[in-house]
């Protein structure tokens, strides 16, 4: 996207929260739906649009989990690492995928393909270990098993 | 539909609508529940209504997408009403034979029914099923019953009739009713509710704001995510009864992002709301104005926490403040305010429908009404369960969750959260209530409950609990942000085999600071799953530290052996 | 005026006064790192915490840089359990700012001198006490600077983590401010720098037309020509040479 676009992503967002100040974590969380992840124009625009200091638009843009400042995969995996999920298993089902993709936690490939995060419960506890990528939900997942599933992504 | 002007249209409203159904009438409830949603409901609820139309069965049944039922361990399943049929692990394939088999038969399909595993037998309704039997469902009832995306179905249960009864009542009035009744905070306070809403009534301010905090960021606690996606107008109702007693016009309700279906439903019921003249301006013809305000949260567990929650709200970081002024007196823009967690709210219209008495007649005496717990972990019945206050955990692991899978043995249920701690065998006779708990160094919290199995290292437990904190921190104070750290570090030198002596004392001494010295809850409380799991299972840290073994044979102590 | 005791010492104070400031006005010690009177209390180092009982009898720990003092309140800034966390919290805070000579000086006021903790790096002497971060938007109102990111990963810094903020006028309040000395400001040869922990800029000062000395920050003296709404050039000559 280009600069002038990624402003007018921002601008729309805010006028769909009214500008409202009280609403920068939602004013945040549309851009980023609307263009993966938070560059430094939207912010910039953000800051100017509500008129809230850039340095605090950029400590709630950092604070939060959601947020990415970087651009992130086309497929966005999170690995569950609820209580729940964990005595199952998560973190093998974890160390297998970083060790699959050659990313950390936090991290995207190279390729653009896949960005990995965790994320603390998804309340799907029945089915853990849980893996979702994109929005679809892998439950019961297994060190061999999220290989097959991976495959299926491109 | 169009605005209604008095409690008069809306009871007429509630009879056209129940009118016009049939009780008779076949109903295939089929949950969609996230865990449901996990298991692939969306595509068996398709799959129903395509074969309904192709079976051309559209006179004869329904079908409903309900909330989330509870078992989740055995999703997706299916209700077939009024006979209360209950299938269960229900797949497309399937779809075809219930219609032809169930409906249009009337036979039941043994294959998708429960088995108990104890007598072995085959359970057919719903209500009959041990996980469901021993439940006193009274807030997460109606999940299964109505679909979350229609207001109508809600009021064919009933709805919005305590929002009627109230409006008719004095505020006070119903604040007294709320203390009388004895509801204490869902989120894991505990704090009497009725006290709270009483003191933001009496502060000074002009405007007040009442606040429901849908942020449930306990892993392991997914309650209000199911109330929210499948009972949404419960607590909407609760917060606008909430906000006349209190005298606030303007509601926000900030939701955890992590649950988009949850997000969706409380948009679509505000909006229902809003249209029906139950939210707005002069709700009912009461001459009361409320409007609510929906804002999702950026993934934050500290913004659970009170104070951090109306910072961010602000649009600030999510930083807790010392709570020397409460929150009534000044809250959010630093006005009156009053927030509690959605199950609170949804207690609510319980209370003002059946009155105090009735629901004091539920629970224990300083606990009053029921919980909803979700138990997860190492459990054969994966699921939500509402229970009455004082149940004791044995009831609820065993009798209600079936116990322990694998043919493996129970060692430790943790409660409360990550900030709870765990509580071993000898304890599970103890009632469930907010009190006992914590005198066993835990809390109920909002209602995790992890039930860990012999194969569960509980230094490795204690890692992940404060590995977890550390990373949610805010990082502002001292002994939270600087003690957590330190206190993984010392953890993780235990399980990878480089505990040395007096690892445990130095846990223990942090521990004790971080209770006394932390700004807020979650650094006072952090220690919580360190200093239960050193009481009860000091014997595994030992085993750590001198033998360089893990008891459980979950960490990997071999690296530091060899050399 | 309020009365109250602090270690068992009469003492009166205004009302709506911090513990700390009424124990200061009478000369007793309470030791701080995040408290600065230019701006809100903060509540951050939690080295100010003492032991307070109500004229009630409630007994608590509280934060004296925040509550206020209130008739029959009695208030024990030195017991066995204050020192205790005085000293885990300064074994922590060595941890993290092993080569803070403030920190360690503190620490040994309070009898420790070694940390049994890990001991960090990179933190360049910074505690996030966020005294520079408050005074730059609550005293300077610019906002230049902020606490990024959470828990550990926490740092002060410029938006974007870059040498350069559009909002810092060069006042050096921030330096001014920071207990630790962790941000440093330097002014030679016509340039101030500002080194922060994690990142620096430079900025150009103004010659005075009179005296030929450098005086303050360009951006500065624009700032406050702006939000005065004085003209420019009011600002030729330095407040020495303009009487």
């Amino acid at each position: 996207m280009s600069p002038k676009e990624l402003k007018s992503k921002a601008k729309q967002a805010l006028q769909k929260h009214q500008h409202d100040k009280s609403l920068l974590v939602d004013i945040l969380q549309d851009i980023q739906s609307e263009v993966g992840y938070l560059p430094k124009e939207v912010l910039q625009e953000t800051s100017k649009g509500l008129g809230v200091p850039l340095s605090r638009v950029y400590s709630v843009a950092t604070f939060f989990k959601a947020f990415s400042l970087t651009p992130r995969g086309r497929h966005l995996i999170n690995v569950c690492m609820g209580t729940a999920c964990h005595v199952r298993g998560a973190v093998k089902v974890m160390e297998k995928i970083e060790q699959e993709l050659k990313v950390k936690r936090g991290e995207t490939t190279k390729d653009l393909k896949f960005t990995l995060e965790t994320v603390n419960c998804v309340g799907a506890c029945a089915l853990g270990p849980m893996v979702i990528i994109g929005e679809d939900y892998h439950g019961e997942m297994t060190p061999e098993g999220i290989v097959s599933v991976l495959k299926d992504y491109n | 539909m169009a605005k209604l002007k008095s409690v008069g249209e809306l009871e007429a409203l509630r009879k056209s609508i129940t009118g016009k159904r049939d009780p008779k009438k076949a109903v295939i409830t089929v949950c969609n529940g996230t865990g449901c949603h996990a298991h692939g409901c969306k595509a068996v609820t398709a799959a129903f209504q395509d074969e309904v139309k192709k079976q051309k069965l559209q006179n004869t049944v329904d079908i409903r997408a309900t909330g989330c039922h509870g078992f989740c361990e055995r999703g997706p399943l299916v209700v077939i009403k009024p006979k209360d049929i209950f299938y269960q692990r229900v797949r497309v394939k399937d779809v075809p034979e219930i219609l032809t088999e169930t409906i249009g038969k009337g036979n039941v399909i043994e294959r998708m029914l429960y088995t108990d595993r104890a007598p072995g037998k085959k359970i057919t309704c719903e209500s009959d099923v041990p996980f469901y039997k021993l439940q006193k469902r009274l807030v997460f009832g109606n999940n299964g019953l109505i679909d979350p995306t229609s207001i109508e179905d809600y009021l064919a249960v009933g709805g919005y009739a305590a929002l009627a009864k109230a409006l008719k009542m004095k505020p006070e009035a119903i604040i007294d009713e709320v203390k009388k009744a004895g509801l204490r905070g869902r989120g894991g306070g505990g704090f009497p509710t009725g006290n709270k809403w009483e003191s933001t009534r009496k502060a000074k301010g002009k405007t007040k704001y009442v606040i429901c905090n849908a942020d449930e960021g306990d892993p392991g606690a997914y309650m209000d995510r199911s109330l929210v996606e499948g009972n949404p107008h419960s607590f909407l109702e609760g917060m606008i009864i909430g906000a006349y007693a209190i005298g606030a016009n303007q509601g926000y309700i900030y939701i955890r992002n992590e649950y988009p279906l949850a997000v969706r439903h409380v948009h679509i019921a505000i909006e229902q709301a809003e249209a029906s003249g139950l939210l707005g301006k002069n709700i009912l013809g009461s001459g009361f104005n409320f409007d609510i305000k929906v804002q999702r949260g950026g993934g934050a567990f500290i913004c659970g926490e009170s104070t951090a929650l109306m910072a961010s709200l602000e649009g600030r970081v999510g930083e807790p403040r010392a709570k020397y002024i409460h929150t009534s007196d000044q809250g959010l823009w630093g006005q009156p305010t009053n927030l509690n967690n959605v199950e609170t709210w949804a207690n609510v219209p319980l209370i003002i429908n059946n009155g105090a008495d009735w629901y004091r007649q539920i629970g224990t005496k300083n606990s009053k009404g029921t919980k909803i717990f979700s138990l997860v972990g190492n459990i054969t019945n994966t699921g939500l369960v509402e229970v009455p206050m004082g149940i004791t955990l044995r009831e609820i692991i065993y009798d209600l969750g079936g116990g322990i899978p694998k043919g493996r043995k129970f060692k430790a249920v943790q409660t409360g959260g990550p900030s709870g701690g765990v509580i071993p065998e000898s304890l599970l006779d103890l009632p469930v209530d907010f009190d006992e708990l914590v005198k066993v160094g835990s809390m109920m919290g909002s209602g995790g409950m992890i039930v860990m199995d012999d194969k569960t290292c509980m230094v490795n437990i204690a890692n992940y609990f404060v590995s977890f904190l550390e990373g949610e921190s805010c990082g502002k104070c001292v002994p939270c942000r600087e003690g957590l750290q330190q206190m993984k570090y010392i953890l993780t030198g235990i399980t990878e085999g480089r505990g040395k002596k007096g690892d445990i004392e130095l846990l223990e001494e942090l521990s004790a600071v971080l209770v006394d010295a932390a700004l807020c809850a979650l650094g006072q409380q952090a220690p919580n799953p360190v200093l239960s799991t050193i009481k009860y299972f000091r014997d595994e840290y030992e085993a750590h530290i001198n033998d360089k073994q893990c008891p459980a044979g979950v960490c990997n102590l071999e690296a530091v052996k060899v050399k | 005026m309020v009365k109250l005791t602090i270690n068992g010492r009469k003492i009166t104070a205004e009302e709506g006064t911090t513990i700390l400031y009424a124990a200061r006005d009478n000369n007793i010690y309470i030791p701080t790192l995040c408290e600065n009177e230019a701006v809100a209390p903060y509540g951050a180092c939690r080295l100010c915490l003492v032991e307070i009982k109500t004229a009630k009898g409630r007994e608590r720990l509280v934060t004296s840089c925040i509550y206020q003092v209130e008739e029959g309140l009695a208030v024990q800034t030195d017991t066995e359990r204050i020192q205790r966390i005085r000293k885990m919290l300064l074994e922590l805070l060595l941890a993290r700012c092993p080569e803070s000579q403030v920190i360690k000086d503190l620490a040994e006021k309070v009898g420790v001198t070694k940390t049994r903790f890990v001991k960090q790096k990179g933190n360049n002497d910074c505690i996030l006490c966020a005294n520079c971060a408050r005074t730059c938007e609550e005293v300077v109102g610019v906002a230049a600077i902020s606490l990024a990111r959470r828990g550990v990963d926490r740092e002060l810094t410029t938006p974007f983590n870059e040498d350069f903020t559009e909002a810092c006028i060069g006042c050096g309040s921030c330096a001014y401010s920071c207990p630790t000395g962790a941000i440093t400001m330097e002014d030679k040869r016509g340039t101030r720098r500002i080194k922060w922990p994690h990142n620096k800029m430079e900025f150009k000062l103004k010659k005075c037309s009179v005296c030929g000395q450098y005086w303050a920050p360009e951006k500065q003296i624009e700032y406050i020509a702006k939000t005065s709404g004085t003209p420019l050039s009011d600002y030729d000559a330095c407040p020495d040479c303009r009487e």
